[in-house]
């Protein structure tokens, strides 16, 4: 019991990660119509900043605050460079396009900081384990699960209850209107688009201290985050985080229960391996019955 | 320049590199030349998918590893003389490549149909992201197998056979897959050209269109999106045959995006437009590889400048007509 | 009296409260031009929708030629004759006007083979061209559609309705934007083609409506409040109250 309860907040954790990735993507499409395969470039330099900066001043706040900057401003260059010249393209251009800044940013990272894994250290205050009633849990996933639902609390809040938010949710229904509305569209669709890429660089920089950070991590994260948007509907932040929440459960808990079930047929290495493969194709099995339910997700509209 | 004129070029300056370098006595010249055959070879499947019928597929790894794997189990279970399974009849592997050919297409063929069913059920955005999302499933999948490698791959020992051929000699072996491609080529070419092609080509300009003529464009495109996997399964058998080996990462994403990356380059929805596509992409590879160990960053400037300024590929480049939209 | 071509029989469709299409009855009968007319949300498109299968009504039954369609997709209905043209071009504007056309011929056969050529041989080419020819186009044939003026991609538009041989037709606003001489054009073809096909036409252009049409139907609110030939429903009181405004 006290197992099961240790893994599900493993997988809320894991979730709300994966919904800090999401939700940038989702407001990025749901606001320019654009798909961005190099939301993970930038989820691993907010990665790479905070490695750099921890390893120089020691402190994890400073090495925080240095992803969320070098990802937002990575975002912001990438925005007027080159993204703001994609939103009238159609989709197999923006496809290509951040692509070929996948290629940019993943080699040219490997160039500055060379092919070895960086390692960033949990703070003091954080590491080690915590007390919840019968079972103990690390403090550091903890926190990640904390700074997560807020992150989720403030983005609810910013876009249903601020000036902004409703320039935003303006700009997802009718592109004409914001412009009438006398909003700078250039400015709202950079200010998203750094947004996006803080969460995405937040994000990298909190689960670079449980993993490694390493040239090639934000892909694979990259790709959950889609299924992520393709289970929640495209352009919906509650479908982002229930979508991010049944990935990260599925992922995690299929991670523990397939393993278990398959060293009945097989021996435990090879189980172990088979079993942490077979839950991430559990969730391609979740998003396929999902979209054949419904295909626009399950926020969706349209 | 008439783009037939170019195409001829192209494909004979693809058979002369080799031929030359063969005489030359430069086997792994031949060899690079045979790459860009089979990456020319996977890029047509694609390209009918979506140059004609303008289907953005970020998984069609999935069918080039799948061919990969079709030829590494097939092969593996021959060289160690133990039939894949005995019930209900005895299936043994083969090391004949006719047969795995075969295999290839046909898995290659299932795999797109059931993708092509539920992934074309969406549309546009969607579309890319669940393409994606099921390379990604055959890459955890490829992991996940024992048997057949998990995350190390198989290594086949000794080429497969072809009847009459010497398949370990590299131009007998570009032989094959030059001849492939141009049959494959041709068949294209005459898909492109029938009634069927010209529905496809007209489902991605104008779908309401193709209904109101009585056509269900969304038919059409699963029976590209089966052809188109089938070609990229049997490219796939072959590159693992080039390399006599296969691992899941021929079902990771990069090779996805770069599959479109060489039609872009090329030139989207034209008949040669992988040949010239994979010819670039091979020669960057080679020349900027040679250079600088980060070379993929030029080459991620070079397709961004291609994007920024407007597609058309180097075959629309050298016919000079304007690009598609 | 023959069989109407299509029939509508009590066709109902609400979206949430608001009924775009209320208990619609219309017939098209062979021969005639029948014009559906109505201001501005009146539910015509909708209605265009239902009867085309790209909206399924909630209630009620379409027939084409006595057959049932009401539960068929818009291929199958467009296979069983229903021809349409689009109030925004439909065509595939990179492909020349014999393309589009020829895609109009081998829906209609069902011909769509993966190995025989489109162009050259005849079976596709021959009755495109016929149908490009019966509006005056033929000197277009090889013309991207993109490089067409107005006036001909509406033309086009026809071309590929009456290449798929078609029983009855539907033409959305086919007039709109062509100019007094491209109307006077337009609906001299429309005249030969009703000989052919009966349409049932939405147009806004209430001249050329009541010039063209042998009967007219007005839609208000999702009901047809009149139907008759032209004259009397200019007359009708009730049609001028709810929509053509006071006669002066």
């Amino acid at each position: 019991m006290a197992l099961l309860i240790e893994q599900v907040l493993n997988g809320v954790q894991s979730g709300v990660m994966l919904f800090l990735m999401a939700a940038g993507l989702t407001l990025i499409f749901g606001v320019m119509g654009l798909i961005n395969l190099a939301h993970g470039s930038l989820y691993m330099v907010g990665a790479f900043a905070a490695a750099a900066v921890a390893s120089a001043t020691g402190s994890f706040l400073l090495a925080l605050v240095a992803a969320l900057a070098a990802a937002a401003a990575a975002g912001a260059l990438v925005e007027v460079l080159v993204i703001r010249r994609l939103y009238a393209r159609d989709h197999l251009d923006q496809v290509l396009a951040t692509f070929a800044l996948i290629l940019i940013f993943s080699e040219g990272v490997r160039w500055i900081f060379g092919s070895f894994p960086l390692f960033l250290d949990i703070p003091a205050a954080l590491s080690g384990p915590v007390m919840l009633g019968p079972i103990t849990y690390s403090k550091y996933r903890l926190a990640l699960i904390g700074i997560g639902l807020v992150v989720a609390l403030g983005l609810f809040w910013l876009t249903q209850r601020t000036r902004i938010g409703v320039q935003i949710r303006a700009g997802e229904a009718d592109r004409e209107m914001i412009a009438a509305l006398g909003v700078d569209i250039g400015r709202l669709y950079t200010f998203v688009f750094a947004l996006g890429a803080a969460l995405a660089g937040l994000a990298g920089a909190l689960v670079g201290a449980i993993q490694s950070v390493q040239v090639g991590m934000g892909e694979p994260v990259l790709i959950l985050a889609f299924v992520v948007i393709v289970i929640g509907g495209i352009g919906s932040i509650k479908g982002a985080l229930v979508g991010a929440l049944l990935v990260g459960l599925t992922d995690t808990l299929g991670g523990v229960a397939l393993p278990a079930a398959l060293s009945l047929v097989m021996d435990l290495s090879a189980a172990q391996a088979t079993g942490a493969a077979l839950a991430q194709v559990g969730i391609y099995v979740l998003m396929a019955a999902i979209l054949f339910w419904r295909p626009r997700g399950l926020y969706g509209h349209g | 320049m008439a783009e037939r004129w170019i195409n001829a070029g192209l494909l004979a300056g693809l058979g002369l590199v080799a031929l030359w370098a063969w005489a030359a006595g430069a086997p792994f010249t031949v060899t690079l030349a045979t790459k860009v055959a089979i990456l020319a070879l996977a890029a047509a499947g694609l390209n009918l998918a979506l140059g004609i019928g303008g289907l953005v597929s970020l998984g069609h790894a999935v069918f080039f590893g799948i061919g990969g794997y079709a030829m590494g189990v097939l092969a593996s279970h021959a060289q160690a003389y133990d039939p894949i399974f005995t019930r209900p009849f005895v299936f043994e592997g083969t090391k004949s490549m006719p047969f795995i050919w075969l295999a290839a297409i046909a898995v290659g063929a299932l795999a797109a149909w059931v993708i092509g069913r539920i992934s074309l059920r969406t549309s546009g955005v969607y579309f890319i992201m669940i393409t994606l999302a099921f390379g990604q499933m055959f890459y955890y999948l490829a992991i996940s197998w024992p048997a057949y490698g998990g995350e190390d791959g198989l290594s086949i020992y000794v080429r497969n056979g072809f009847p009459g051929l010497d398949t370990l000699d590299p131009i007998q072996f570009f032989g094959i897959c030059f001849a492939i491609l141009l049959i494959v080529l041709w068949c294209m070419a005459r898909i492109a050209a029938s009634p069927f092609g010209l529905a496809l080509n007209a489902a991605r300009q104008a779908p309401t269109r193709v209904m109101a003529s009585g056509i269900d464009p969304d038919r059409l495109r699963l029976w590209a999106f089966v052809v188109s996997g089938a070609v990229t399964g049997l490219a796939g058998a072959l590159y693992a045959d080039l390399n006599r080996f296969v691992s899941p990462t021929m079902f990771s994403w990069q090779v996805s995006g770069e599959l479109i990356v060489l039609i872009i380059l090329g030139g989207v929805g034209r008949l040669c437009g992988p040949v010239a596509g994979a010819a670039l992409f091979v020669v960057l590879e080679q020349w900027l590889g040679g250079l600088s160990e980060y070379w993929q960053v030029f080459l991620g400037l070079l397709l961004l400048a291609v994007v920024l300024a407007g597609r058309g590929g180097i075959v629309g480049l050298l016919a000079r007509v304007p690009s598609r939209g | 009296m023959a069989e109407p071509r299509l029939s509508l029989r009590g066709v109902t469709r609400a979206f949430g409260a608001l009924r775009v299409s209320d208990a619609v009855d219309l017939d098209l009968r062979q021969g005639e031009i029948h014009a559906l007319i109505g201001p501005n949300g009146a539910g015509k498109s909708t209605l265009i929708a239902q009867i085309c299968g790209a909206l399924r009504p909630d209630a009620g039954r379409i027939l084409l030629e006595g057959r049932d369609v009401t539960a068929w997709d818009v291929p199958r209905r467009a296979r069983a004759g229903l021809g349409r043209t689009f109030q925004v071009s439909s065509l595939a504007s990179e492909d020349t006007a014999l393309q589009n056309v020829m895609l109009a011929v081998a829906g209609r056969g069902g011909r769509l083979r993966v190995w025989s050529r489109a162009l050259g041989r005849g079976d596709l080419t021959a009755p495109a061209r016929e149908a490009l020819a019966q509006v005056g186009l033929e000197g277009e044939a090889h013309t991207p559609v993109g490089a067409l003026s107005h006036g001909a991609w509406r033309r086009v538009e026809i071309a590929c309705a009456l290449a798929m041989a078609p029983r009855a037709l539907v033409m959305d606003e086919p007039l709109a934007g062509l100019g007094t001489e491209g109307v006077a054009d337009l609906s001299a073809l429309l005249r030969r083609v009703k000989v052919r096909a009966p349409i049932l036409l939405v147009e806004h252009d209430m001249d050329a409506v009541f010039a063209l049409a042998d009967r007219v139907s007005v839609l208000v609110g999702g009901r047809i409040i009149a139907t008759g030939p032209g004259e009397a429903i200019r007359q009708n009181a009730g049609v001028q109250d709810a929509y053509l405004g006071p006669v002066s």
